[in-house]
């Protein structure tokens, strides 16, 4: 009985502070902002209320759903982009690389800038793709161009490339991950069967490796979904997304219940693609399994 | 019979240094039975991989019912492999593994899902169609690899250590049971294995190799009664190895004199006089002779360990020259326990000149 007393101490410690963490740090903010987002608006300041206006507003203005609209069409550019560049190449590293060592390094190339700062990744676009950027000088030295084009900068183009340069590992990662746990003599079994090496791919290697695709468009779809410093940087005009709407909401706006009713409904849409995603890879594994 | 398989000139060199495969010639007939024996990384693999297209051969042509074959990829070859592992394809089942080749070959969905009962019927394990591989025991699975080899009725079937990964005991049923499915079906079993008893339980016929090559190539009983070289009559069952040479010839055969004593062997080499050789003689192909009884060959010797393993006792006896050799005998029934040779005793051993193999030269150890 007195030994049992510090071991239940400890128990307590260890699954305690985590759980208080989660409460403090998790929980209670997200519960704030769900209260929040009931609240009026009385500038500058805000009263307590229970009303469903706020999130009226974002159904109905126009304005919004835009933002809404935008931001989906770029996340969902942005996966697109990262699938379509990631796949082959892990693919290629893990099926086709014959140097052990050329895979670590061409790997690690890929994993590497998410040790550098984010901003610093956004601003390496802003250089290339700025009017006198690298890429404006390159094309202005091959002669394709005679001035400097502003056309590269401060779109939704630039969007897309930053946020895909960004955040593409996240999409490398977990594609190389399932490449990689394919036997590789799944592949000879079915050219054994009589299937080419296109069939074998479609009806073997693809189906396995959908988890890592799953995981992959989650990932990269729910970072560039709240991302707001790629507009800031290379957006433009017309390159708001639902982020930096709620920032403005929180900060120059002052309106913190829309801000927090923002909030919530793009919290449920990402909650709803990640649960999408995780039975997308539960039947696959059930399928595995 | 027409030789379904013929290998010519085979090599396969991975490297300067690797060598897979080193020079291979070898014809298997339609419906034949062969197995590829040897230690591992001798080439077995490598060798079985060539012929299913895995790997190309650095020289040499490969030939399928008189095709040539050597450049044709995997998916082109009238061949199936049962692979060591079996490679099961997991987000499929059992039923879908199987009817996996089978649409390419142009049968309907109906016709691939009868084909798949059938196969399965024919293995053994008729109710296991709409099971995920993962749900199958290795036993199981193992008969799903073969299902899904044999229903493509491919000209020759390929088995990379088919049991390897399987218990003894679901081991000893499995030989028989492909034993009886070879027949069955009527397809070229190539089996690649290191296991000498099981190479020489299944099949027709053995083609041991050894750093590439092929050591020897014949019936199991031939491999087993006449081994050409000491590596391959060590292989294949245990040889005692003991020093000599030849002295001359007589009528009863050719004469050796060693530091245990003088033989006299069957077999007859075209060695001259003097020359070094290596008498080789099974275990179980030796007596220990009773007070009075006498043999072709009398070896006399000491006992130096006896180990009694149920089925009868392995005695270890030291020959004069102090080569230690192994003599097995049965127990025919308990009461001869008592019989049993002491450590320490003089005991002579009998053994008739055909049970003595003659090979040129001497082996290490
Ligand atoms: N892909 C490969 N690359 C380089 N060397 C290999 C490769 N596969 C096999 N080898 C080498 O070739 C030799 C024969 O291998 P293998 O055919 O697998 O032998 P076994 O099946 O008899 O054990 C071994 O020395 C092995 O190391
Ligand atoms: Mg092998």
């Amino acid at each position: 009985m007195i030994a049992r007393a510090p071991r239940n101490l400890s128990a307590l410690l260890v699954l305690g502070i985590p759980l208080l963490w989660i409460v403090v740090f998790m929980l209670l903010p997200y519960g704030i902002i769900v209260t929040y987002s009931f609240w009026l608006k009385s500038y500058p300041t805000f009263k307590p209320a229970f009303q469903f206006g706020n999130y009226l507003t974002l159904l109905t203005d126009v304005q919004y759903l835009q933002v809404l609209g935008r931001t989906l069409k770029i996340s969902i550019l942005v996966s697109i982009l990262s699938l379509g560049l990631a796949y082959p190449f892990a693919w290629w590293l893990v099926f086709r690389c014959r140097s052990q060592a050329l895979r670590t390094w061409a790997y690690m190339a890929v994993i590497a800038p998410l040790w550098v700062s984010y901003l610093l990744r956004a601003y390496i676009w802003k250089t290339i793709l700025g009017t006198e950027g690298i890429l404006n000088s390159f094309l202005m030295s091959t002669g394709l161009i005679s001035e400097p084009s502003s056309l590269f900068l401060y779109n939704q183009f630039a969007m897309v490339v930053t946020l895909t340069y960004i955040f593409i590992p996240f999409m490398v990662m977990p594609i190389y991950t399932a490449l990689e746990r394919i036997p590789l003599n799944l592949a000879e079994a079915s050219a054994d069967l009589g299937m080419g090496p296109v069939q074998t791919f479609l009806k073997v290697t693809l189906p396995l490796s959908t988890p890592g695709i799953a995981a992959g468009f989650t990932l990269t779809f729910c970072l560039s979904f709240g991302d707001f410093i790629a507009p800031f940087l290379v957006g433009g005009p017309d390159g708001n997304l639902i982020a930096s709407v709620i920032q403005t909401q929180f900060g120059a706006a002052l309106n913190w219940p829309l801000g927090s009713a923002l909030s919530i409904v793009m919290l449920i849409i990402v909650l709803a693609i990640v649960s999408l995603s995780d039975r997308l890879e539960a039947t696959a594994h059930t399928g595995a399994a | 019979m027409a030789a379904i398989i013929e290998l010519q000139r085979i090599s396969k060199h991975y490297s300067k240094t690797i060598i897979g495969v080193d020079d291979v010639s070898l014809d298997v007939e339609d419906g034949e039975f062969v197995t590829l024996l040897g230690p591992s990384g001798c080439g077995k693999s490598t060798l079985l991989r060539m012929i299913g297209g895995f790997e190309a051969p650095t020289h040499g042509m490969i030939r399928l019912a008189g095709q040539d074959v050597t450049h044709v990829p995997p998916y082109r070859r009238d061949v199936n492999m049962v692979f060591q592992d079996y490679a099961l394809f997991p987000h499929m089942t059992v039923g879908e593994n199987i009817a996996y080749g089978l649409k390419i070959q142009g049968r309907s969905r109906a016709q691939a899902r009868d084909m798949a009962v059938d196969a399965l019927a024919l293995v053994g394990l008729p109710d296991k169609i709409d099971q995920k591989p993962a749900q199958l025991s290795g036993g199981q699975r193992q008969r799903v690899a073969l299902a899904r080899a044999i229903v493509r009725r491919p000209k020759v079937l390929l088995l990379d250590e088919p049991l390897s990964a399987l218990d003894a005991r679901l081991r000893d049923q499995m030989r028989i049971e492909m034993k009886h499915l070879h027949e069955k079906v009527g397809i070229t079993f190539i089996m690649v294995t290191h296991d000498q008893e099981e190479a020489l339980t299944m099949s027709d016929r053995v083609v041991v190799m050894e750093k590439g090559r092929v050591a020897q190539d014949g019936r199991p009983q031939d491999l087993y009664d006449q081994p050409a070289s000491p590596y391959v009559a060590n292989f294949i069952g245990t040889t005692n190895f003991v020093a000599g040479s030849l002295t001359g010839r007589s009528p009863a055969g050719t004469r050796i004199a060693s530091a245990a004593g003088d033989f006299t062997a069957t077999a007859d080499l075209a060695l001259p006089q003097g020359a070094e050789v290596t008498l080789g003689f099974r275990p179980e192909k030796v007596r220990l002779l009773a007070e009075g009884e006498t043999a072709a060959n009398v070896v006399p010797g000491r006992i130096a360990e006896v180990i009694y393993y149920g089925l009868g006792l392995r005695t270890t006896v030291e020959l004069a020259g102090g080569t230690q050799v192994h003599v097995d005998c049965l127990l025919p029934d308990s009461l001869a326990r008592s019989a049993v040779p002491q450590p320490g005793a003089p005991v002579r051993l009998g053994i008739e000149p055909h049970n003595v193999f003659v090979f040129a030269g001497r082996v290490a150890a």
